[in-house]
């Protein structure tokens, strides 16, 4: 019962959210949500009772750990909503705080379903509401920004089903039932038509590939994540990518059941190089923070995928990189979120000296650059020191050192604009009229956050770590 | 059966090539709306009557034949427009690439390592021309709108292959795959009739302020 509180909740605030008359108390409808959502998931997701066979609805490791991700960060994310709405009370906001816990609500669905189908439906209805949270400041950018996103992602979760349906049909030519139940297709992955799962597999990791940002699939994200509100922009960097790596997890596992994972594994390496090498290329001399931190996002999509490839241990970093990624991404973009507020402006040459003007927003995204960029003694540190750990155990060196000159250069890279921003000589006099300062809630989000992230680097909870290593050993075969 | 399954496809097939020539968006429409429409008489002629295949007729009927026209029928009055104009690619040449492209299919279906009783059907043939021609006017075509066509004529691709697996999808997920459909052509609606507010015309090569 408590799954379907978990995701029935956000659509049921949706519906509130719709018909509650006043713009002044609507925004209240979300921290309110988010509350009972991660009651109940805290509740739900260190007890395996959730999970029952041949079902529609199930949570395994994976989807315990992802729905932990998300209800963590929307939760963070909806105290920022809060001050976020209060600065302009009249502004509309119906369309946004409806859709916001849509979008809530169908990245629950997607981690708690246990059919292909169903999973390929919710990742699709989540970009669908999601294109509103993006055209939010409705000007030319964002209706640019939006309409890449809205036919990109549709076009490539099209391509998604088109897998689904080919492993489907790898089902029916292996002579098995037909089926996208994950349960029974794992249990049959054996009977698999090997040319239509592998051409389905492929499909697959485009299309929610596109959807995860992966590069050369990445093309919408800066400037989905450019244009979007701080907010949206963490949720989708965080949230969103966190539900289609599951769906590739998912495609994952249904290939390891059938003793392919060696194809799929030179693809998800080949694509999360690329992404590392893409994000190192267009990071460095980024003048836009927002976009800067898009590239990020590319950037970590790709050791994602590379975790995945490379043995037990690495995808046990990947599963905690899952974690460590969306929380600190959801800081930045939050933060970077009030910047561009303050100073009307993402760009760095406008917004140098944030430091003075917004102290606590400057410092949490210069904190949250330094644990993004993997540096001790945050959580993303930790997860991509074993992702490396991982990577040499596994006898690749020269992946390995060029997996540290990747990451270096990004450092580098994102270092400089950083910095100016948030430590840069301030221009004179030059206050906006309608600057809008930081205020309690728009930097309690971020903080908690950015704590969070500091507390998973220096002590991980044992529930934790056994959630990780479970989720893991669902995606690695026993070697 | 088996005879009239095969003439809608292959009216689905010529369907194809009358959008890649016609440059009247509202007659683009309707080929859709008349494509969808005979797509979703298929799962009952394949399949049997029964409860399934009579709500997914249902379901594509009022959806791919119904809904999902009135709101582009009501896209293209909104920002009024009714031509299609200076596609990038033109239109003979279009209409040879999609000739190229259903030849292709029917070649290459041959060689797929399909079931016995799906070989030399028209369904793959059928499937793999719908989402080529998709994809043509997904690139081809400048005008939003043409773009959505394209969009949806590859769902319609898509559709005419999970005919081949009605069992592998229950009746709740294809229902959720239909509404999803619906509500993306609606957002999609609204997005271009804001771009014609902000630059009086869907042209999307407008879109391009964008870059690093």
């Amino acid at each position: 019962m408590n799954l379907y509180f978990i995701i029935g909740l956000p659509f049921i605030a949706a519906l509130v959210a719709a018909v509650l008359p006043s713009e002044r108390f609507r925004p209240l409808v979300i921290p309110v949500t988010a509350l009972f959502h991660i009651a109940l998931v805290f509740k739900g997701v260190f007890s395996p009772e959730l999970y029952t066979a041949d079902t529609m609805l199930g949570l395994d490791a994976l989807g315990r750990l992802v729905l932990l991700v998300i209800s963590l960060l929307f939760a963070a994310s909806s105290l920022y909503a809060v001050g976020y709405f209060r600065t302009h009370p009249t502004w509309g906001n119906r369309t946004f705080i409806a859709c916001l816990l849509i979008f809530l609500g169908a990245m629950s669905l997607s981690t708690a379903a246990r059919n292909l189908g169903l999973l390929w439906v919710a990742v699709e209805a989540t970009t669908v509401v999601s294109a509103p949270l993006i055209y939010y400041n409705r000007n030319r950018f964002s209706i640019e920004a939006t309409w890449k996103y809205l036919l990109l992602c549709s076009v490539g979760i099209a391509l998604a089903m088109l897998g689904l349906l080919f492993v489907a049909y790898a089902g029916l030519k292996g002579g098995e039932e037909h089926t996208l139940q994950i349960d029974q297709m794992l249990t049959t992955a054996g009977f698999l038509s090997k040319p239509w799962l592998r051409t389905g597999f492929v499909f697959l990791l485009v299309g929610f590939g596109t959807k995860m940002g992966l590069a050369p699939l990445h093309t919408w994200k800066p400037d989905a994540y450019g244009e979007a509100p701080g907010l949206v922009g963490g949720l989708l960097a965080g949230g969103l990518t966190s539900v289609a790596f599951l769906a590739i997890l998912r495609a994952m596992q249904i290939m390891t059941a059938a003793g392919e994972q060696a194809l799929a594994h030179h693809f998800l390496l080949a694509l999360g190089l690329l992404s590392l090498v893409f994000a190192a290329l267009f990071v460095i001399r980024q003048r836009d923070i927002k976009r800067m931190l898009a590239y990020s996002s590319v950037e970590h999509m790709g050791i994602l995928a590379i975790g995945l490839t490379m043995g037990k241990l690495a995808a046990y970093g990947a599963m905690f990189h899952v974690m460590n990624n969306a929380l600190t991404k959801g800081a930045l973009f939050m933060c970077a979120g009030n910047i561009h507020r303050y100073f009307g402006s993402k760009r760095m040459c406008e917004t140098q000296g944030a430091i003075n003007v917004l102290p606590w927003s400057a410092s949490l995204l210069l904190i949250g650059f330094l644990a993004i960029t993997g540096s001790p003694p945050f959580g993303p540190f930790m997860s991509e020191f074993i992702i490396l750990r991982g990577i040499f155990a596994a006898g690749n060196f020269s992946l390995g050192f060029g997996f540290i000159l990747l990451l270096t250069i990004i450092f580098i890279g994102m270092s400089s604009t950083v910095i100016t921003v948030v430590l840069g000589p301030s221009m004179e006099g030059q206050q906006p009229s309608d600057a809008v300062s930081e205020t309690f809630m728009t930097v309690l989000g971020p903080l908690l956050l950015i704590i969070a992230v500091l507390v998973l680097g220096l002590y991980l909870p044992e529930p934790l770590r056994s959630l990780f290593q479970e989720a893991a050993d669902l995606v690695v075969a026993a070697q | 059966m088996a005879n009239i399954t095969n003439e809608i496809l292959l009216a689905v097939i010529l369907l194809n090539f009358f959008i890649l020539g016609t440059s009247r968006l509202a007659t683009c429409i309707k080929t859709v709306a008349s494509q969808g429409i005979l797509l979703a008489l298929l799962p009952p002629l394949v399949h049997g009557v029964n409860g399934h295949s009579l709500l997914l007729l249902t379901g594509a009927l009022i959806i791919k034949g119904g809904i999902i026209p009135w709101l582009l029928f009501r896209a293209i009055r909104q920002v009024r427009i009714r031509r299609e104009i200076e596609p990038r690619i033109g239109y003979i040449a279009t209409l040879v690439l999609g000739a190229l492209i259903t030849a292709g299919a029917f070649l290459f279906a041959d060689h797929l390592p399909l079931l016995p009783h799906h070989l030399h059907s028209l369904f793959i043939p059928a499937t793999l021309s719908t989402l080529g021609t998709g994809f043509l006017l997904l690139i081809t075509r400048r005008k939003a709108i043409t773009q959505v066509l394209g969009y949806l004529i590859f769902e319609n691709g898509i559709f005419i292959f999970s005919i081949l697996l009605a069992e592998a999808m229950p009746i709740l997920v294809e229902a959720g795959v239909l509404l999803d459909m619906l509500v993306a052509i609606f957002v999609m609606g609204i997005v271009m009739n804001h771009i014609n507010r902000e630059y009086s015309s869907i042209n999307t090569e407008h879109l391009s302020l964008l870059k690093e």
